[in-house]
């Protein structure tokens, strides 16, 4: 009986845990327990990519359709190229849409927002966004004022 | 002089010969895997020894120091106007350091030194040797329950500690200070990773339990078997375990965070 009863506290215990990891997967680090979705690739070319990073969300009217996958420098162009996996789903954006760095809050992070185009056509696979529009600096923002250019 | 320089020589050959003989204990005891119908009973009783008797300790300290992180959080981000971030705050803090770290410290306090205490007085009383006698293995017998006991339960206990210090941080964040629940929630998830934070965050307290049953077992199957002796095991083991965790964590923390 006394071994009995350790058992039960014991397993109770180690459902604990498991409880706690469940917990800290799905309501802490919001996981959802989905099938990865398949997603297509589109490019942007940034004059500068300010604090975007690698996972920054991309979205479309405030919705994530997809995310980052990678950020190179072009050595052509001196540009910053940043790859996109959008989810299929959201295979639906125009072709003369815009990719727009903006900041989530005062101090969030860097995402892209794209700007909804009016195009009869959708991006596909490896296409490259039209127009694009770079992050905001405050710091040259503040000294184009200063300087009053 | 020379005796000096013999000093220092000997003291090395010292640290040198416990580290040999901690790591063939270690080897020796990670072997010495006990039969399952054996084996499960022990694992059992130590999993509620080392495990489930010091619950108690953690969720208190959870709690409280979830409310801490709370309260300091929200002093210092209303400063900024940003006292929504208070989530995240408490959950990175937890997840990633405090979770493991203060968990670890606890079960080298609370479990260690009496995995220590436990294996010291049996050797003192010859429990260990009459065993050899009796033809068991007392590393099989006695000591890899222990060891696996511990191993387990660390990783479930520092994820029990995560999740009360989160309820805790919610608790005086959202209940008392008036955060709005929702963005408490959501920019935790914004920011908390599964796979870069929780399971690093696992990894670690994985390491920890690993680090803190060994020097425990170890220091009460090496101890002095005198009453002296079995004081001193238990105090190295808390201080050890304390040392090697905070090193440790710093160590898993660079490898883990700081892209070195």
């Amino acid at each position: 009986m006394r071994q009995r009863t350790m058992e039960i506290v014991v397993g109770a215990f180690v459902l604990a845990g498991c409880g706690a990891l469940l917990f800290l997967a799905l309501q802490v680090s919001g996981l959802t327990p989905q099938a990865a979705e398949p997603t297509y690739k589109v490019y942007a070319n940034f004059n500068d990519v300010g604090g975007l990073s690698v996972r920054g969300q991309v979205s479309m009217a405030g919705v994530t359709i997809g995310r980052v996958t990678a950020i190179t420098l072009d050595p052509k162009t001196y540009q910053a190229r940043v790859e996109m996996e959008i989810n299929k789903s959201a295979e639906i954006i125009p072709t003369d849409s815009s990719a727009i760095i903006r900041t989530a809050g005062l101090l969030g992070e860097k995402y892209v927002d794209v700007s909804v185009g009016a195009d009869q056509e959708y991006m596909k696979d490896g296409d490259t966004f039209y127009g694009t529009q770079s992050a905001l600096n405050i710091e040259r923002l503040i000294s184009n004022f200063a300087s009053g250019k | 002089m020379m005796d000096r320089l013999a000093t220092i020589g000997r003291g090395t050959f010292d640290i040198l010969a416990s580290l040999g003989r901690s790591s063939e204990f270690l080897l020796r005891s990670l072997v010495a895997v006990p039969r399952p119908a054996t084996g499960l009973p022990l694992l059992v009783k130590q999993i509620y020894a080392v495990g489930v008797l010091s619950l108690a300790i953690i969720v208190v300290s959870g709690l409280f120091i979830g409310m801490v992180l709370g309260l300091q959080g929200y002093n210092i981000l209303t400063d900024y106007g940003s006292e929504q971030a208070i989530g995240q705050m408490v959950a990175l803090t937890l997840v990633r350091e405090l979770g493991p770290v203060v968990t670890a410290l606890l079960f080298a306090g609370r479990a260690g030194s009496a995995l220590t205490a436990e294996i010291g007085l049996m050797k003192a009383t010859e429990q260990l040797s009459s065993m050899e006698m009796m033809g068991v293995d007392p590393l099989r017998r006695v000591i890899a329950p222990r060891f696996w006991a511990g191993f387990i339960t660390m990783p479930l206990l520092a994820m029990i500690f995560s999740v009360v210090g989160i309820w805790g941080g919610m608790l005086v964040g959202v209940d008392w200070l008036g955060v709005f629940e929702g963005s408490y929630w959501a920019n935790m998830q914004a920011s908390v990773d599964f796979g870069e934070d929780v399971l690093n965050g696992i990894i670690k307290s994985i390491a920890f339990g690993f680090v803190c049953t060994w020097i425990a077992v170890y220091q009460g199957y090496d101890s002095v078997p005198t009453s002296e002796g079995i004081s001193s095991a238990t105090t190295k083991t808390v201080v050890y375990s304390s040392l090697a965790v905070l090193g440790l964590d710093f160590i898993l923390t660079a490898v883990m965070f700081g892209d070195i």
